[in-house]
């Protein structure tokens, strides 16, 4: 049964992959009136503009220049980047990693702080802790993270000196041998102390800035769905039966109030690549966030349309797997779909 | 006084968000009549550049001497003018696309729906990044961008609101009595759905004015000497950490604004939507 689940909901997922290359192609075909000109920047002569348009089958017939794209999408082959001259794809894999690493910091912060501070707000209910925290899951959500991400930069690194102000490494530490590419990982592996240390303070100004609006909504959603576990006759009558409050809490009560919470984490793995696109450039990160606005910055089109349709194939993804994850902690919505 | 309002008015965090979005609305109105230098949003003064904040200069000036407290509430209108435009065309989309999906059905309800899935499956800020670079970056070509990736929100709620109401005992009645589909969907349908319109509406204004900053920051939306909130922060960076005041201040002016509409938004929605009202 799991696995018919399990392929259901993955099929479900490949109209919104296609239309997801469909918008991609449309964004990048049809929005600019001359996609050649635009790739060929202001400087390129009308016969140069010519060639490229040659090149990249831009005078074949729209549906035929769909089926090409939509190929070399499935392929991976994503050209070439109009500025480093290299492949988008190695590019990408290269940096994948960075991007990885700081997201799943974030992540740890937000689900290991929000979720017990949403149960603590929940029995704290309309107490003054309750309210604090409200007070700043409301202000994690409205605030720039671009803004924090500067004003965490001017006290932790420019004021007080107690953390690095950019980058993933000092100058002075020489990088560990990359195996996995993930730099954590690779200086404990490699028996790189001092590189892992150097490489975890660089990490907490940037996750910390990102973590910040996932670890709001999570506080939120795990307190509104406390709050409404606690008010169910099961819980009234574990209580009756004197289970000690603790363990009533974190056993049974928890584990009814995560759905919604577990849903929110999905949506944030999603929202965290999106907001790392800019902490990312803040920071000099070097992942695929900081790649993505120097496309962007620089009008680099290949390199625009690979990251986009990466990020849609992210979302996708964790999609997948969130509604995975739910079937298994409520088995109930196994049947139902 | 009309018992849903007498219940809003006893939402504290909501009136807060409420009195915050009515003095931001007011402050963007009379802007140039009560910010101290109205000339400042274009002008320079190198003899004063990068004061601290001091008396004449509560919140400091910047590295061309601009009295920053009135960059700060001159930009309040661009702000609101950019989240009123963007929210305001996503509507203009987004809602007939739901009204048609949800009611009509069929291939053509499966298209929309499908288009709105693959606008969805990136996320807003990436999308609208593209979008705006691609064509060429200005204001206008970021609030278009912005208006192009949000209205899929407004067609999803629509969409399920006109698909619940369309199978409903009244709306048979009025196709019984002869009503025209436009008739039903615009007169019948669409008033019923307002509620959960006016809640994204809200939330989405905050969002938006965000958004719109990440914009300004990276030099896709607003140009100098425009007082944006987003490209100030963005300018401010290279006087740092001297002149922290330069950054400070346009940053609280976003926290403060997107804080209100969020606030007040999350008022309307407990409002509106009685299955949370049980939780607070």
């Amino acid at each position: 049964m799991i696995l018919r689940f399990v392929l259901r909901r993955c099929a479900l997922a490949v109209p919104s992959l296609i239309g997801l290359l469909v918008l991609t192609f449309v964004l990048i075909r049809v929005v600019p009136s001359d996609p050649a000109a635009a790739m060929a920047g202001d400087a390129a002569t009308p016969e140069q503009i010519a060639q490229l348009r040659h090149e990249y089958g831009l005078d074949r017939p729209v549906w035929e220049q769909f089926f090409v794209y939509a190929g070399k999408a499935v392929r991976l082959d994503f050209g070439e980047s109009a500025f480093s001259h290299r492949p988008v794809a190695l590019d990408i894999a290269q940096r994948l990693p960075a991007t990885l690493e700081l997201t799943f910091a974030a992540m740890a912060i937000s689900i290991f702080l929000g979720v017990p501070l949403g149960v603590f707000a929940a029995l704290r209910h309309n107490q003054w802790p309750d309210f604090a925290l409200r007070m700043v899951s409301v202000l994690g959500v409205a605030v720039a993270a671009f803004w924090v991400a500067i004003m965490l930069q001017l006290l932790f690194a420019m004021e007080l000196g107690w953390l690095p102000l950019r980058g993933e490494l000092s100058v002075s530490v020489p990088p560990p041998v990359r195996l996995s590419g993930f730099l954590l990982v690779d200086s404990l592996l490699t028996g790189r102390f001092d590189a892992f240390g150097d490489g975890l303070a660089h990490l907490v100004l940037p996750a910390v800035t990102l973590a910040l609006g996932g670890m709001a909504s999570i506080v939120r959603f795990t307190r509104a769905g406390v709050l409404d576990t606690l008010q169910q006759d099961f819980v009234t009558y574990e209580r009756a039966m004197g289970y000690r409050r603790m363990r009533l809490i974190w056993r049974y009560v928890l584990r009814n109030s995560v759905t919604a919470t577990i849903t929110q984490i999905g949506l944030l793995f999603g929202g965290l690549i999106a907001g790392g696109v800019v902490v990312e450039a803040i920071y000099d990160w070097p992942g695929i966030g900081s790649y993505t606005v120097n496309a962007i910055l620089t009008g680099d089109h290949q390199v625009m349309l690979a990251v986009t349709l990466l990020i849609g194939v992210v979302y996708a993804v964790v999609n997948i797997l969130t509604d995975l994850v739910h079937g298994l902690v409520d088995p109930r919505l196994m049947d139902r779909s | 006084m009309n018992p849903i309002l007498r219940k809003l008015t006893r939402d504290i965090p909501a009136m807060i968000g409420l009195v915050i979005v009515v003095v931001v609305l007011v402050i963007a109105i009379i802007g140039p009549w009560i910010a101290p230098y109205p000339g400042d949003a274009a002008a320079s003064h190198l003899a004063r550049r990068l004061k601290p904040p001091t008396g004449p200069f509560p919140f400091g000036t910047d590295n061309l001497g601009r009295d920053i407290l009135s960059r700060v509430i001159l930009g309040a209108r661009g702000a609101l003018t950019v989240a009123f435009t963007v929210v305001g065309l996503s509507m203009a989309i987004g809602i007939p696309l739901g009204l048609i999906a949800g009611y009509r059905g069929g291939i053509v309800s499966e298209l929309i729906m499908r288009v709105t899935d693959a606008v969805l499956a990136i996320p807003q800020l990436v999308l609208a990044l593209a979008l705006a670079q691609l064509m060429s970056p200005s204001l206008e070509s970021a609030m278009l961008a912005l208006s192009l990736t949000y209205w899929p929100f407004f067609t999803r709620i629509v969409y399920a609101e006109a698909r619940r109401l369309g199978n409903s005992l009244f709306v048979d009645a009025l196709r019984g009595i002869g009503a025209r589909p436009l008739r039903i969907v615009f007169l019948h349908i669409l008033p019923n759905a307002a509620s959960p319109i006016i809640v994204r509406a809200t939330i989405g204004l905050g969002f938006t004015i965000l958004t719109a900053a990440v914009l300004g920051f990276l030099g896709m939306g607003a140009t100098p000497p425009a007082p944006d909130w987003g490209l100030t922060i963005a300018q401010s960076r290279v006087y740092l950490p001297d002149a922290w005041w330069y950054a400070l201040y346009p940053g609280l002016a976003i926290l403060l604004t997107v804080m209100g509409f969020n606030l007040l938004g999350d008022g309307l929605r407990d409002l509106v939507d009685p299955r949370l009202r049980r939780s607070r």
